[in-house]
């Protein structure tokens, strides 16, 4: 049994290592005093940092990502709240089908919507490349997380709480907002932040759909070509994470905090 | 005083796709009753009180409540409010706010409200608890909040679907009595759905016994339990021995043949199904029966009998006993006296059994 355990923990940590060694890199590359990636260390410094703060065409780039991030999250949450509700409590003929479809692009690889999204915009629609098109494919590929999020929110909703609004003299609108949206609250910042992140770091879909001007990471990506700025990159990858960890950390908080509020049991969420 | 019709169905069908979950019912529910629908899983007791409700279209007949046709008209607008089953307590509203909910609307003074929520909660036996978050509240006390919730604004009919079911058996009968009482002083219709037989009768003025989504029998507790219109009825009624008989018409008294215990001569109100003929269905109730002990006598008609099983209940104890002539045994129940003996299993015994208590009913 002890040996059994011992594999186990052997196991575990080399995973972890395999894990998070190429991301404890990204901050210790950050900080080094060298424009080459490469051990032994040089020195800490925080000019790299620094280069961040004075590239003007790196700031178009976040903000556009912000923008696009924000709008994402906004349209794919909307979606996903819609969704989720007709999944939760209206009963029509294929809702099973539908919902199973409409969750499909979480499987779906990148590259192929990617690509497929690129003919429908240009050839068939003639559309220009723009933030919109981003926008638009972000929303697609967010909005099955948005589903899978608030799905989970509907079902620990009692039903007959609506209902009860209704019973007590709301109309169908208001005993939404007043009672459902309140009790789906945490879901749908949870939903929000999740969209928000999956779209700030979405490269291929971006890569292939941005216009003249790109999103952070297809930025990111153009800078490769020149190993001189590979330093900047560790710098801004550090940012991202730190970002990350806290939108993630966030969106579960609100999570949980929803499932206590509804005095229910963890039954093993998004994170 | 002539009880005025409050909700009247008539030929009221509801279908859920190819499912016939109400076929036709005809039902009046007066004003100030305490109805009960009653009935196993299943049976579409829910359905019936959603449809009063609101929450579910009728597809055929037609739902008047106090003179008003229902078609097409949505809940908030209907003069009923509705206790669920999981009472659907708002959780993220404290008790006040809860009981307030359906006040938004009501042109009152913030401070009438108030005082009118305060009054709501004493009258469930929760003054005082206002403030506390409802989340954090017992299922015996969200019910309260429920009924009060729904009380405070006066409807003419109040719908509770299984308010009971969820609570243990000591709440339960505490919150049966409650019930009781705050629906004689408020006087408002009480429509409660269970299938708990025991709690309906306990409970209400009137009883719909519901079988696959017909009425089997509407009445009163006590003709509902002495005069059960089918076997169904009987049976899910209480407990109820069926014999084997046969009976023939002499006037408007009927003469029964009963397998194993001999003949009886009835009033046709004995057969509340109508006037069953040659073979049928006898029902005795436990209770009519009785075991004569040792040195008891008794003017009842007598047979011998053997004890087949002993059930002790402390203050009853239920017999089985085999009669010559009947298929399965008998079930009787005794009360448990002092000098009375509980009788093993296999003593020989005597039941005495009484002609006015025996249910003809079709076979
Ligand atoms: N929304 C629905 N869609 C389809 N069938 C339904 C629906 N609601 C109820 N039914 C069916 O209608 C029948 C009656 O249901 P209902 O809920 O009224 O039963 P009930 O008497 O309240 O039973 P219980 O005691 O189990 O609550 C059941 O067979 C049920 O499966
Ligand atoms: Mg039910």
């Amino acid at each position: 049994m002890r040996g059994n355990g011992g594999g186990l923990r052997v196991y575990a940590v080399a995973y972890l290592i395999f894990l998070y060694a190429p991301i404890i890199l990204l901050p210790i590359f950050a900080f080094n005093d060298a424009t080459i990636i490469a051990f032994p260390l040089a020195g800490f410094t925080t000019h790299w940092f620094d280069e961040l703060w004075t590239t003007k065409a790196l700031h178009e780039a976040v903000k556009n990502s912000l923008m696009i991030a924000f709008a994402t999250s906004v349209l794919a949450t909307t979606l996903g709240l819609c969704a989720a509700r007709a999944g939760a409590m209206a009963d029509f003929p294929g809702k099973k089908g539908i919902i199973g479809f409409v969750m499909l692009p979480l499987v779906l690889p990148d590259i192929i919507v990617a690509v497929s999204l690129l003919i429908v915009l240009r050839q068939v629609l003639d559309l220009t490349l723009s933030n919109w098109t981003v926008i638009a494919a972000h929303v697609l590929l967010c909005t099955p997380f948005s589903i899978a999020i608030l799905n989970g929110a509907f079902q620990n909703l009692d039903p007959s709480m609506e209902e009860a609004a209704l019973d007590l003299g709301e109309n169908r609108w208001s005993a939404f907002r007043l009672v459902t949206l309140p009790l789906v609250m945490p879901g749908i910042i949870s939903s929000m932040l999740i969209a928000f992140t999956i779209s700030l770091d979405e490269f291929i879909v971006a890569f292939f759909l941005t216009g003249s001007n790109p999103t952070m990471p297809v930025y990111i990506w153009g800078l490769l070509r020149f190993p001189a700025s590979l330093p900047i990159i560790m710098a801004l990858g550090t940012i991202l994470v730190a970002l990350s960890v806290v939108l993630l950390t966030i969106a579960e908080y609100f999570r949980r905090r929803g499932l206590k509020r509804a005095g229910l049991k963890d039954t093993g969420g998004f994170l | 005083m002539t009880p005025k019709p409050l909700i009247q169905l008539s030929g009221v069908d509801k279908y859920y796709g190819d499912y016939h979950a109400l076929r036709g019912i005809d039902l009046t529910i007066n004003e100030g009753e305490f109805f009960s629908l009653l009935g196993p899983s299943g049976c579409g007791k829910t359905t019936l009180l959603r449809t009063i409700a609101g929450f579910e279209g009728v597809s055929g007949g037609t739902l008047m409540i106090d003179g008003k046709n229902m078609a097409g008209v949505s809940p908030n607008l209907r003069p009923t409010n509705m206790v669920f089953q999981s009472y659907a307590i708002f959780p993220h509203l404290s008790v006040a706010e809860n009981v307030a909910f359906g006040l938004r609307k009501d042109p009152r003074s913030k401070e009438e409200k108030a005082k009118a929520v305060a009054e709501a909660l004493e009258m469930v036996g929760l003054g005082g608890y206002g403030n506390r978050a409802a989340h954090a509240l017992s299922g015996g006390q969200r019910q309260r909040v429920a009924l009060a919730r729904a009380l405070i604004l006066k409807p003419k009919v109040l719908l509770l679907d299984e308010p009971l079911s969820a609570l243990d058996k000591k709440m339960r009968e505490l919150m049966q009595v409650e019930l009781i009482r705050l629906q004689r002083q408020v006087g408002i219709t009480f429509i409660l759905v269970t299938h708990d037989q025991e709690e309906a009768l306990v409970m209400s003025d009137r009883i719909a016994v519901m079988f696959e989504g017909e009425i089997g029998q509407l009445d009163d507790p006590e003709t509902l339990y002495r005069r059960p219109n089918s076997k169904r009825v009987a049976e899910f009624i209480g407990k109820m021995n069926f014999l084997d008989g046969t009976a023939t018409a002499e006037g408007n008294r009927i003469a029964v043949d009963v397998a194993g215990l001999g003949k009886g001569d009835i009033a046709a109100d004995q057969a509340p199904g109508g006037m069953p003929l040659g073979k049928v269905t006898v029902g005795i109730r436990p209770e009519t029966l009785a075991i004569v002990f040792e040195g008891e006598t008794t003017d009842r008609r007598i047979c011998d009998a053997v004890v087949d099983e002993v059930v002790y209940y402390g203050d009853m104890t239920y017999y089985d006993v085999k009669v010559p002539g009947v298929d399965k045994p008998l079930t009787i129940s005794m009360k448990n006296m002092i000098g009375r003996p509980v009788l093993d299993v296999g003593a020989l015994t005597r039941v005495a059994w009484d002609e006015r208590s025996l249910v003809v009913l079709a076979a």
